[in-house]
């Protein structure tokens, strides 16, 4: 090897590395994250979490949503359509969710929902379609939009010249023919029954007479031409268009004039639904057709779930954002300056937390008596809720205002409100969004609970909640269980996805976890 | 002595927080008007009088002319005299006066009958739910991430997420009227510990404990498997000792640290039970009783069962973090 001689470098031979004045340590070419980019990504490799949030903007969307496109409103209630079942029209041709129910029954409960199908072409039996088993059951679906099938109504004349336009304007049969009072049903619970246009045992009776043939024996009346004592008339029938005749000839679209000016016809209530909501009141609704069904008082469930979800996710929000903005100041306070201030208001935090939030909300319905019941509810909550993010805002107050930055900040100046806002609150942010998404769900389950409870009572005018549905849902459970089932899965739905979002966001926000998920 | 010093302290704190409490619940009721509803048929004398003597009102006046009784509400502070006089000399906590049912009967007796249904209700959840969630937990805890843990896991994330209205509804409409297994509410009558009772108190029992399941379940893994990874669980292997002896006296112990203050507040709060499953199954017991006395506005029946709850609340509290001193001496709750 060649043994160089290192000894003696000529200086020319030295340069400097660069020729400033100054060496600068280089940029980091790396692009930098912040807090909650950071937390982002951490977030999106949790895919429960992931799911968790999808599910829950499907239910914010619905939320928002559902309430514009529906035909309802949550005001909205009819006298016959309780109780309905749910319908989808996609699956009107299976035997699940086409608005029917399945039946067993003997021949006469069969024979009179049969019957009005044969009458209308509105099959009150699904499709007409039934079998008979041994012990001579009737087993068929009854669909619940049809089964209410005739019923009387008074008019007054020129409604019913108006009903008359609309079934020559566009060739639906309302009005048919009606029946004699003294061929009614007379007795309780079938007193005016309209759907018994077929002979009866006696006058008044139920049970049915058949024929030779088996059929039913329809006991229309028909007009007697000349006779002015019978009350049975044709005469409203607008010039023109004629009715269908009977064999004989006889219009027998026939109207019965009681007493003054309203006449009493026997309207097929399907159809008539949609002439009164198309024609009369023009509210948008086009025909009975209740997705989720409707409640025990008529309203639909669909608009009433979703109107009472859009109120408990604003006012939940709502509350968080009020909660979470109190508790931040006083928690900083609290923790920032410590020592007696924290003490003393502490003891005033350890109290308030102490009150079961059932008084508090008593005391201030008690109080407030003539006031909403969502200011008390609102009051309620705020009152209890505001403490935790108290804590939460303490505690991280705590853990971070003896560090050496904020000792740095404070040596070169910074003042008590720069010094909590700018260097140590943002620490804290990350818990309190945690805890406010995580008092969400909590607050929606609160409500739930205390609307059951009938401590609270939300349903007035066009306001619901998903807790008062669930209750009224409890109290017609065994005869119509789909009323608690729809909001309780959306409940049900909602906890779950909050527990799981709730959980991504906590393990987000921990910056601790950083890279351990390699 | 330190320790004693410091229950001391810890029970003052309490009791500070309870007078304020219900000194606050009792000047905001006694604010409100006096409610005096007079039926048909009740003489009206009577009622007035009543009111005067339970120290409500004073000089009361009947104007025949105009057939209106007037008079002046005594002041809060005396009424809170009479009121603290009644209850710790005589034990008297006033007497119902709204509610049909408990109409001039004393609240304090009503309360008692009402503990055996809401107790036993809690007692019975309880020792169905604390040894399967903690068995859970520490099954799943051992078993972490095979299969076994994560179908425990997903069942333990669907039951938290399912309100304790979903989870009553279901039971009630699968058990008790579908399956007609159970009688959809429980049984009424005083014979707590025959069979029928029993039998028309489990749909309330399973909807309480499941949900408590749930939670031990939750808390029992994650501090177990905690536990499981520290270094003293590896030296005590190395010494020797079996998986089985290395979790049972090491791992377990440790893990019950934090799981036993949880399991003794439980034992406190089985006196106050759960409003919604009492509503739900109509159990008469002492939520029945409260919810009563909100609606019907008996404010004795109120204040005797709010100061209970919040004491049952405070308890729980102080039990939870006293035993944590105990437990573990390092920790002291609380205290600086």
């Amino acid at each position: 090897m060649e043994a160089k001689n290192y000894e003696k470098i000529p200086a020319e031979k030295f340069n400097f590395v660069k020729n400033h004045d100054r060496f600068h340590d280089q940029k980091l070419q790396t692009k930098a994250r912040g807090y909650f980019a950071d937390a982002f990504s951490r977030f999106c490799k949790n895919r429960g979490s992931v799911v968790g949030a999808i599910i829950i903007i499907i239910l914010i969307l619905f939320a928002i949503i559902v309430p514009f496109c529906t035909q309802y409103s949550v005001a909205y209630t009819d006298t016959y359509y309780r109780t309905t079942l749910p319908k989808a029209k996609l699956f009107a041709n299976t035997n699940f969710w086409d608005g029917c129910e399945a039946r067993a029954d003997g021949k006469r409960d069969f024979i009179y929902y049969y019957a009005m199908g044969l009458e209308t072409g509105h099959n009150a039996v699904k499709n007409q379609e039934y079998t008979v088993d041994e012990d001579g059951f009737y087993h068929y679906r009854l669909d619940s939009y049809q089964k209410i099938g005739m019923k009387y109504v008074q008019l007054t004349e020129s409604e019913y010249k108006a009903l008359q336009d609309y079934q020559d304007k566009y060739e639906i049969q309302v009005i048919y023919p009606t029946v004699r009072k003294a061929n009614r049903p007379q007795f309780p619970p079938n007193a005016s029954d309209a759907n018994y246009y077929y002979k009866t045992t006696g006058t008044g009776r139920t049970d049915i007479v058949y024929d030779e043939n088996g059929n039913i024996i329809p006991v229309y009346d028909y007009y007697v031409e000349g006779n002015a004592a019978d009350k049975y008339t044709s005469k409203m029938r607008i010039e023109g268009a004629d009715g269908f005749l009977d064999e004989e000839g006889n219009v027998c679209y026939y109207s019965y004039a009681i007493v003054g000016p309203t006449v009493e016809v026997r309207v097929n209530y399907y159809e008539y639904y949609i002439y009164q909501h198309t024609q009369v009141l023009k509210d948008g609704i086009t025909e009975p057709y209740f997705i989720f069904g409707t409640t025990g008082n008529g309203q639909d469930i669909l608009t009433c779930l979703a109107s009472g979800a859009r109120f408990s996710f604003i006012f939940a929000i709502i509350v968080a954002v009020v909660n979470m903005f109190v508790g931040a100041i006083y928690g900083a306070v609290e923790g920032y300056y410590g020592g007696k201030a924290d003490l003393f208001m502490e003891r005033i935090s350890d109290i308030l937390a102490a009150v079961p939030i059932m008084i508090v909300i008593t005391l201030l319905k008690l109080h407030m008596g003539g006031s909403s019941q969502i200011l008390v509810l609102f009051l309620a909550f705020f009152m209890t809720g505001w403490i935790g993010m108290a804590s939460t805002t303490r505690m991280q107050f705590y853990r971070y205002k003896n560090q050496e930055y904020v000792l740095a900040a404070r040596t070169l100046g910074a003042k008590d409100r720069r010094i909590i806002w700018k260097h140590i609150f943002p620490n804290a942010l990350g818990t309190l969004v945690t805890s406010c998404a995580l008092v969400i769900p909590s607050m929606i389950f609160s409500e739930t609970n205390l609307s059951y409870l009938g401590i609270i009572n939300l349903s007035s005018g066009n306001i619901t909640s998903v807790g008062t549905l669930i209750s009224q849902g409890q109290a017609a459970l065994s005869t119509a269980p789909y009323i608690a089932l729809i909001p309780s899965v959306f409940l049900v739905l909602l906890m779950l996805s909050f527990n799981l979002f709730g959980n991504g966001l906590r393990d987000a926000f921990n910056p601790s976890l950083r890279g351990t998920e390699g | 002595m330190y320790m004693f010093k410091y229950i001391l302290k810890r029970l003052a704190l309490m009791l500070m927080t309870f007078c304020i409490i219900m000194l606050m619940c009792f000047v905001l009721i006694k604010l409100l008007p006096i409610v005096v509803t007079v039926q048909v048929g009740q003489d009206a004398n009577i009622i007035y009088s009543r009111l005067e003597a339970r120290g409500y009102i004073c000089n009361v006046v009947y104007d025949p002319a105009t057939q209106l009784w007037s008079y002046d509400t005594v002041p809060i502070l005396t009424q809170l005299g009479t009121y603290l006089q009644r209850i710790f000399l005589e034990g008297d906590f006033g007497i119902g006066v709204t509610m049909a049912e408990y109409m001039n009967q004393p609240v304090w007796d009503v309360f008692v009958e009402k503990m055996p249904p809401t107790v036993l209700i809690n007692v019975y959840s309880s020792l169905i739910g604390i040894p399967i969630g903690l068995g859970l937990g520490i099954f799943a805890a051992l078993k972490k991430n095979k299969w076994q843990d994560q179908v425990i896991n997903v069942v333990v994330i669907l039951l938290i997420s399912l309100p304790s209205i979903v989870l009553g509804l279901i039971i009630q409409y699968v058990f008790c009227y579908k399956l007609g297994w159970f009688p959809l509410t429980m049984q009424s009558g005083y014979d707590y510990f025959s069979w029928d009772m029993f039998v028309s108190m489990l749909p309330a029992v399973f909807s309480l404990c499941l949900g408590s399941i749930a939670t031990y379940t939750r808390f029992t893994r994650a501090e177990l498997t905690e536990v499981l990874t520290s270094e003293f669980m590896l030296l005590a292997r190395t010494k020797g000792l079996t998986r089985g002896q290395a979790t049972v006296r090491h791992a377990l112990r440790n893990a019950m640290v934090p799981i036993f203050p949880m399991l003794l507040s439980e034992f406190v709060l089985v006196l106050s039970g759960s409003l919604v499953i009492e509503q739900m199954f109509s159990i008469p017991g002492v939520g029945r009783l409260y919810l009563d006395s909100i609606n019907y506005q008996d404010y004795d029946f109120f204040m005797l069962l709010s100061g209970f709850y919040t004491l049952v609340g405070l308890c729980a509290g102080i039990i939870t973090d006293i035993s944590y001193g105990f437990i573990d001496p390092r920790i002291r709750m609380g205290a600086k």
